[in-house]
């Protein structure tokens, strides 16, 4: 089912021109710049492969190309990432069963007929924090590539229908939606050479060069080369323990911002949610202006973790939040029919008795999320656990570089906090890396110390301690 | 204050007495005013940054905000702009309140609608009518704002409408 109307988006400007794909020979109708998982989803398909080992049914979970959990087989290649591949006309999808191999005569790209790339700075990643490293790069002299994984720039700033908190300068009081639109923009009017469809695969070292290796709309390889690199590459959704949390309709929180949000793809008709954190909050209350009903958002802590302001917004629209409960298990046939939760005692121990039973065809994961490290961990920065940052994080300098001499990193990938603290520490890791390489002077210092004093700022109330504790960890001095 | 509204995700009217100054009855009576039910320090200054007057205080990003209700000419700014949606203003006028508020969902309810009132629960506790609509084209926060009157006893009471379906 799609989305017609909407408080915020207006998406019959957003599709492209109508196409036909084939579903196990079955023609579905979608639009041309929607990928593959997703048109599925409108027209009503859940299941989208067989787990190699039990089985089991598996659909979308994060919608973003990171889990895997949407391997399918396009026009006869299985593992492709159908959640980030583009709808062609005419194209066949089947649903994968266990491992499938190659077919016979596929001949995989070849190394040496890479396409090569060259720039000071190659930045992997087009969210807020990559974004606004190419535009800092790019204003104070040096040459960059951006690569991202998605159709679209942006990162995850393209599914926030909410308003942004900070200062006015820092985009508050503007809309995901809008800050992704402005951003993407100014990259390009900067002179920022842009790659999407394009997954970066490993980072070597030559010589002085650093080489990033690539691979464009699953089957064409990119060299990139440059002397510094900047890892943006985000987070990923994290899942939580229970019976049946592999059923096709347990998505992540942003899988279905996804399909809502970018896409105008109805989710479901019934959802329940679990975590009350700003993401599980902000879910609820942009499930609501797309019209699904949330029965409601269940939360393990006593408190709600999300900024009071985001939770009052759905209280007041009548959605429960239930403080001390869990969901102990998904039920249903190859899909989502219900969801039992029940109260927990001090112990963490649910209380027999309090279970209680959703009709819901969706439970959303909003239990937190991850840093994407792995490309960082692969070049041999140092990597530490982190609990305040949320997990495995690199340790990088007050410049953001790493222990690997031209290798930066900045946002989620660094520590999970917010899209407003992505886009400043983008701007230091793009000012140092554009001393770095050489083509930035000293006005860049100046511009990184009020970059630094804003970052201060916003982590000095109560919601920055812990992000402040994690820094201190991860900080080289 | 004691923070037992995280349990439960609202604040009492109560509650919002003691965080915030209500102002008094003479100046809720001589034009609207704007009231924040924004308990928490959040990094957050669109309000204080776009109030015409500067009747915002906010010394630091992540203080609260106080509205110095004297120099606050109700004229809605912080209503529009807010990204928590967390700003109110009420006018009492005689046996009725009006009541302006944010209001993101569809569909958008049209001047002289009658549309059912909702506390901060979600509950439904009457009917008012809507009196003014700043569309989302026309607000500088993208955010559609309806002003609503309601009973004079609902003033601190009601914080959404829910638009009547057809028939209803």
């Amino acid at each position: 089912m799609r989305l017609e109307e909407h408080p915020v988006i207006d998406f019959s400007r957003r599709r492209g021109r109508k196409v036909t794909i084939y579903f196990e020979g079955q023609p579905i109708e979608a639009y041309e710049g929607e990928p593959i998982a997703e048109a599925l989803h409108a027209a009503g398909i859940r299941v989208l492969n067989y787990a190699p080992k039990t089985g089991r049914a598996r659909g979308l979970f994060c919608a973003i190309g990171k889990c895997s959990s949407c391997l399918m087989k396009v026009n006869g290649i299985p593992n492709v990432r159908t959640c980030i591949t583009l709808v062609e006309d005419g194209m066949n999808v089947e649903r994968q069963r266990g491992l499938e191999p190659l077919p016979r005569d596929y001949r995989p790209p070849r190394w040496k007929e890479a396409q090569r790339v060259e720039a000071d700075i190659i930045i992997i990643g087009g969210g807020p924090a990559g974004l606004m490293a190419g535009i800092k790069a790019a204003e104070h002299g040096a040459t960059v590539a951006l690569m991202d994984e998605n159709p679209m720039l942006g990162g995850q700033l393209v599914k926030q229908t909410h308003k942004f908190f900070g200062k006015r300068e820092q985009f508050a009081g503007v809309r995901g939606v809008k800050i992704a639109e402005i951003i993407a923009k100014e990259a390009q009017e900067k002179g920022v050479n842009i790659f999407l469809e394009t997954s970066a695969i490993g980072i070597f070292q030559d010589g002085e060069e650093k080489i990033v290796a690539a691979v464009r709309k699953n089957k064409e390889l990119v060299e990139f080369r440059g002397k510094a690199v900047i890892v943006a590459t985000g987070a990923m959704e994290k899942m939580i323990p229970f019976e049946n949390n592999d059923l096709p309709g347990v998505y992540g929180a942003g899988a279905i911002q996804t399909l809502m949000n970018t896409y105008g793809i109805k989710p479901g008709k019934r959802v329940l949610i679990v975590g009350a954190g700003n993401v599980g909050v902000i879910l609820a209350y942009q499930l609501i202006q797309a019209g699904v009903e949330v029965v409601a958002v269940v939360e393990a802590m006593p408190k709600v973790g999300a900024y009071f302001v985001h939770a009052a917004k759905i209280r007041r629209l009548g959605v429960p939040i239930l403080t001390r409960h869990t969901i102990l298990r998904a039920e249903g046939e190859e899909k989502v029919e219900r969801a039992v939760v029940a109260e927990i005692d001090e112990n963490w121990k649910p209380i027999p008795g309090t279970e209680k039973v959703y009709d819901v065809d969706i439970i959303a994961l909003a239990v937190g999320l991850r840093p994407s490290m792995e490309l960082l961990h692969q070049v041999g920065a140092q990597i530490m656990y982190v609990r305040e940052l949320s997990g495995y994080v690199v340790r990088h300098d007050d410049r953001m570089e790493t222990t690997v001499r031209g290798i930066f990193v900045a946002g989620d990938s660094s520590g999970i906090e917010e899209a407003t603290t992505a886009m400043l520490e983008g701007k230091l890791a793009g000012l140092a890396a554009a001393l770095f390489v050489g083509k930035a002077d000293l006005r860049a210092i100046d511009e990184m110390k009020k970059v630094r004093q804003d970052i201060d700022e916003f982590r000095s109330g109560p919601f920055g301690e812990r992000i402040k504790i994690g820094e201190e960890k991860v900080m080289i001095r | 204050m004691s923070d037992e509204y995280l349990s439960r995700g609202y604040l009492t009217t109560e509650e919002l007495k003691e965080i915030v100054e209500i102002p008094s009855e003479e100046r809720l009576k001589k034009k609207p005013v704007a009231v924040p039910e924004c308990p928490q320090e959040i990094p957050c200054t669109p309000c204080a940054e776009i109030c015409p007057v500067g009747a915002i205080s906010m010394p630091t990003p992540n203080d609260r905000p106080i509205v110095d209700y004297e120099k606050c000419i109700g004229c809605s700014l912080c209503v529009q702009i807010c990204p928590g949606l967390a700003f109110f203003m009420i006018h009492y006028r005689g046996e009725v309140a009006r009541i302006t508020m944010p209001h993101e969902l569809l569909p958008i309810p049209k001047r002289g609608d009658e549309v059912v009132l909702l506390n901060r629960r979600g509950e439904e506790v009457g009917v008012g009518k809507v009196v003014l609509v700043i569309p989302k084209e026309k607000s500088v926060g993208d955010t559609p704002v309806v002003t609503v009157e309601v009973p004079l006893n609902l003033a601190w009471e009601v914080r959404a409408i829910r638009v009547k379906e057809a028939g209803e």
